[in-house]
Formats: C-alpha cells, structure tokens, sequence
C-alpha cells in the first residue's frame, strides 16, 4: 500500500538538482535560487500551474452546479435542507488525504478521484450561501414581484437570484480559494498540480522548489479571489451605486 | 375585461360581494361578509385600526391573498376567473416600504410590467421618460437606482411604476406611511393632482384618519373585519355611525369638516357698510383657516377677496360653526 502511494510521487518527475553541475546556490540549497526558478518555469511550474487552475475550475464548476440545484430545492422545499446539510457536512470533515486515498480503489490514480474528492468540498460552502442567499432576499421583493404578476419563475430569475447574487459570489470565492488550496493535496495521487512540485521538493529537501510552489499557490488564491471580486462588481452594479 | 387593459384604457369599477376571508385555525374571519362598490376612477380609502382587516380586504382583489368566500369583481369580471399573472399584471400596486427592486434601475423597475407583456424596447423607454415626467422627477434618474434615492422620491418611483402598462386599477398600502411629514403632505398634492389627471380606479389603505379624508373619495372605515361606515369624508365626519367612529375619526371632527371646504364654496354675506376695519382672507382658504384666522386675530368675522382683488363678501363665526356642525342632509352629498 504504501508502495503504491509512494510510486506516483516518483512517477512525478524527480527534479532532484544535479548538485554538481548546478550554480553555486542550487548546491548550497540556499533559500531561494531565482536563476533555477526562472530555467525550469516553463518544464517545472507553468505546466503545474495551469493543471492546477485545471483542477480548480472543474472542482468549483460542478460543484457549484451540484450546490445550485440543491440550494433551489432546499429553498422551495423546506424539508431538504436538513439532508442536504447533514450529507455536505459529512463529506466537508473528512480529511482530505484520506479522501484521495479513499477514491483510489473505486477510480484509480486519476484526475476524476481528485476531482470527486473537491467537488465534495466545495458543497457545503457553495450550498449554504446559495440558500442564505436566497432566504435574505427582502420579503417586499418577493412580495412586489408577485403582485406585478411575475411567475413564479420569473421571480427566482429576475428577482430572487440577482438579490442572492453578493451571497453567492461570496460563496464561489470562499470555495475557491479552499480548493486552490486543497488542490496541493492531489497531488498525492499524482494528477499534477503545484502540489507535485510541492512533494518532490518534501522528498528531495530542495528550498527553491518548495517555496516556488507553494508562492504560487498563494498568489494563484489571491489572483483569482481579486478577480472573483471584480466579476462580483459587474453583476451586483447597484451595490455600489451611490446615494446623491 | 382582459386582464391586460392597454394604456389609457378606461378605469374600472371594483365591487366587494360578501367578501369572507378565514384564516385556518382561527375562529374569527380575518374579513367578514364584506360588501363595498367603489366607482370607477375613484379614491376609496380603506381605514381602520391595525387587524381590523383593512390590508386583507385590498389584498383580495389580486388576489395576493386568496377569497375565502364571495367574490371580487372588476367592471362586472370576477377576479377568481382571471388567470392570476394577467390579473396581476393589470393592477398597479404601491408598497409601503422598499417594494422597488433594489438591483434595478429606475427605467428598469419602472419598466416590469411592460416588459412582462412584451412591449419593444423604444415603446418601454418612451413610457418610462413619460412617466418620470408625470410624477415629477428628472429623465437622468432613469439610469439610476433605487438606493440613490430619497424615501420620498423612492414612493414616486412606486406610483410610477404602478402605472406603467397603463393599468386602470391601482391598490396602494399606506404608500406615504414611511416618509416624513413635509414629503408626504408633497406627496398627497401631488398624487392627488395626478390622479385628477389619470383617474384610475383606487384602493388606499392607510390607519391616518387625516390622510383618509385628505385622498379619500369615499372612506371605508373597517373594525375587526367587519365594515362599520361607509361614505364620503364629509357623511363620516358629520354623522359617525357609532361611538366607535367617532372616536376613531377624533373629537375635532367639526373642524375636520372646514378643512374639506374653501370659503369659495360657500354662501357668503353680502357686503355691507362698516366691514372695512375687518381682516381680509383669500376665498381659496380652507374654512378651517379662516377660523384660525379669526381665532388668532380675536375677530369674528372676515372679508373674503376674490382672486381679482374684489371684495366677495364676508363670513362670519357663526356661519363656520354651522358648516363644522350642520347634518349632512343639508350638504348636499348623497350617501
């Protein structure tokens, strides 16, 4: 079993430095080695970042479409959200290592076993903002909306969603930024991402590959967040909008 | 009666028939054999203290809340026939609090209706500019939202929007209720003024007695579900039906009665010799106005003038005592 584990860890590429023929930083594994980042960005890290992206979107995706239809019946019918709740909680605490082991012997060592594991963690964030969302839209909205002879619906579309809108977002943001960051993890199943590079670089004891990963990780959360947040602006315009 | 009139169409008459509403659960009717006919292009008022079922009653007729039993008609069509979108969309409705979309724009809440019933965009824009016109705000404010607004301009919007595919019926509940009192006093005039214009058919639910005889063609005053009186502002104030009424309407009720009236109204005394140390008063005053005049001048009589400068007459005391006083049989309102 561990064997096994250990074996797409190797599979990933070793990027053990050639100590001998390496400048004098990579040799002395000082901190960080920008000359060694930058020669091996486009072999080591651009590929690792872009299938970390990969992972990140896909999880988010589909998990929010899984959230967004749960959210809509829990909204309407008030007896699913305990379920619903109940279901999403449970798979949020398993622990995520355990949750790619597990995954293994059903889907292999592949992209759809990380891809069931973070989907799974982005539901109970996505799905209860959604319905918070929901449920804090203004009684006088709904109620106007009704009044003016709009569907049922038309209402949800035109009404209840737009006003759910900051929720929402807010609940797309925390997802992805818990995924970007979970996504390190599934690399322990060797589907790539920056977490590959991540665990080379545990194995090997090489500093500049450790922290090159693990930065962009942290400035990939804080990229897409500060884009989020911009998509959120253009689709909430009135929030903004000033009084005078 | 379709249920989507086109704009201008003519007002309608709404009719309550024995209107019952029950709320299961619980013993008493929210609303209890309700009849009341209001006339096509008037303001009816529906007033009374707070479960007293007034907003139940208006309610009923889009059928927000549902009839128990009896039936609600409008220009002779029952609304339980009428699918419920359509009925709905031929009725303005004006909310007490933020009944605007919060993430719409103006243009965009004024616009709901008519683009529910698929008018092109030039024809909702052109309708739009009309109306911001009509309730007294600027065409740059289309673009704006509602949360720029003040809560009075916000109301405007409301009527606005009420009235945007031309519905003849509106309800509105306690539509002033939540601005202060210089803005609604602003807003009353000019509601006022704009329906003379419009004339549609109105239900207005309110719990301020002095609003209700300020917009009210006719007042429903309604009590635990049941309507108590029925009638014109001046039938009400001058004879209440019960002691219920006439505490409900307040003690001054007589003085109520002058503010309905301006001294161009009534039967003045003809002028004679020795009036011209009395003070001068505009015949477009109120009586109530005028009797505040004489009270503050310690006077008991006043030369009423006429817009072009003329001496009209003069009215004494007395006579504004008889107008707070007198029955209604002499006032030639039918009831």
């Amino acid at each position: 079993m561990i064997a096994q584990l250990a074996l797409p860890i190797a599979q990933g590429g070793p990027v053990i430095p050639t100590f001998q023929r390496g400048s004098n930083c990579v040799r002395e594994n000082r901190q960080f080695c920008w000359e060694w980042f930058s020669s091996h960005w486009s072999s080591t890290f651009q590929p690792r970042l872009i299938e970390h992206i990969e992972l990140t979107a896909i999880a988010v995706g589909i998990g929010f479409v899984i959230a967004f239809v749960t959210a809509l019946v829990a909204y309407r019918w008030e007896w699913a959200v305990n379920p619903a709740t109940a279901v999403f909680a449970l798979v949020y605490t398993i622990p995520s290592l355990a949750f790619f082991q597990l995954m293994v012997p059903f889907t292999g060592l592949t992209r759809l076993s990380a891809e069931i594991a973070l989907v799974s963690y982005t539901l109970l964030i996505l799905f209860r903002n959604i319905l918070t969302g929901l449920r804090e839209v203004p009684p006088d909205a709904i109620e106007a909306a009704q009044a003016m002879g709009l569907t049922r619906r038309q209402t949800l579309t035109r009404v209840e969603l737009p006003l759910a809108m900051p929720a929402i977002m807010a609940g797309i943001r925390i997802a992805t930024v818990t995924i970007i960051s979970l996504a390190t993890v599934a690399a322990f199943i060797g589907v790539g991402g920056l977490g590959e590079p991540i665990f080379n670089a545990i194995q090997t004891g090489f500093k500049t590959q450790f922290i090159a990963a693990g930065v962009l990780a942290v400035l990939l959360a804080l990229v897409t967040d500060a884009v989020l947040v911009v998509v959120q602006r253009l689709l909430t315009p009135w929030a903004r909008a000033k009084v005078g | 009666m379709q249920g989507v009139p086109d704009p201008g169409s003519a007002a309608a008459a709404i009719e309550f028939r024995a209107v019952t509403k029950r709320y299961p659960g619980r013993e008493a009717p929210a609303v209890r054999e309700l009849s009341l006919s209001v006339p096509a292009g008037e303001i009816c008022v529906l007033i009374g203290p707070s479960g007293s079922g007034k907003t139940t009653a208006m309610k009923m007729v889009n059928r927000l809340i549902d009839i128990t039993e009896g039936d609600i008609t409008i220009g002779e069509q029952s609304v339980r026939s009428l699918d419920l979108t359509e009925l709905r969309r031929g009725i303005g409705y004006v909310f007490q609090q933020i009944g605007l979309f919060p993430h719409m724009s103006v243009e965009d809440n004024i616009g709901t209706v008519p683009r529910l019933l698929g008018w092109n965009k030039q024809r909702i824009r052109d309708r739009v500019g009309e109306l911001l016109e009509l309730v007294g705000l600027e065409q740059s404010d289309a673009r704006r939202y509602p949360g720029q607004f003040s809560g009075g301009q916000r109301q405007r919007i409301g009527v606005a929007r009420a009235m945007a595919a031309g519905q003849p019926i509106m309800l509105m509940d306690e539509p002033f209720g939540a601005v202060d009192p210089i803005a609604r006093d602003r807003l009353q005039n000019d509601f006022l003024r704009l329906h003379a214009e419009v004339r549609k058919t109105v239900i207005f639910v309110t719990h301020d007695i002095d609003e209700a005889i300020k917009m009210g063609h006719r007042i429903a005053i309604l009590k635990d579900g049941e309507l108590v009186q029925y009638g014109t502002p001046d039938d009400i104030l001058a004879s209440p039906a019960n002691e219920f009424i006439a505490d409900f309407v307040g003690a001054d009720r007589g003085l109520k009665r002058l503010l309905l009236r301006e001294l161009r109204d009534i039967e003045l005394t003809s002028l004679n010799g020795g009036t011209d140390d009395l003070p001068t008063v505009d015949e477009r005053t109120s009586l109530r106005d005028a009797l505040s005049l004489m009270v503050t001048r310690r006077v008991t009589a006043l030369t009423v003038m006429g817009e072009d400068g003329e001496r009209r007459g003069t009215v004494s005391m007395e006579t504004l005592a008889h107008f707070a006083d007198r029955d209604k049989s002499d006032t030639g309102v039918e009831a």
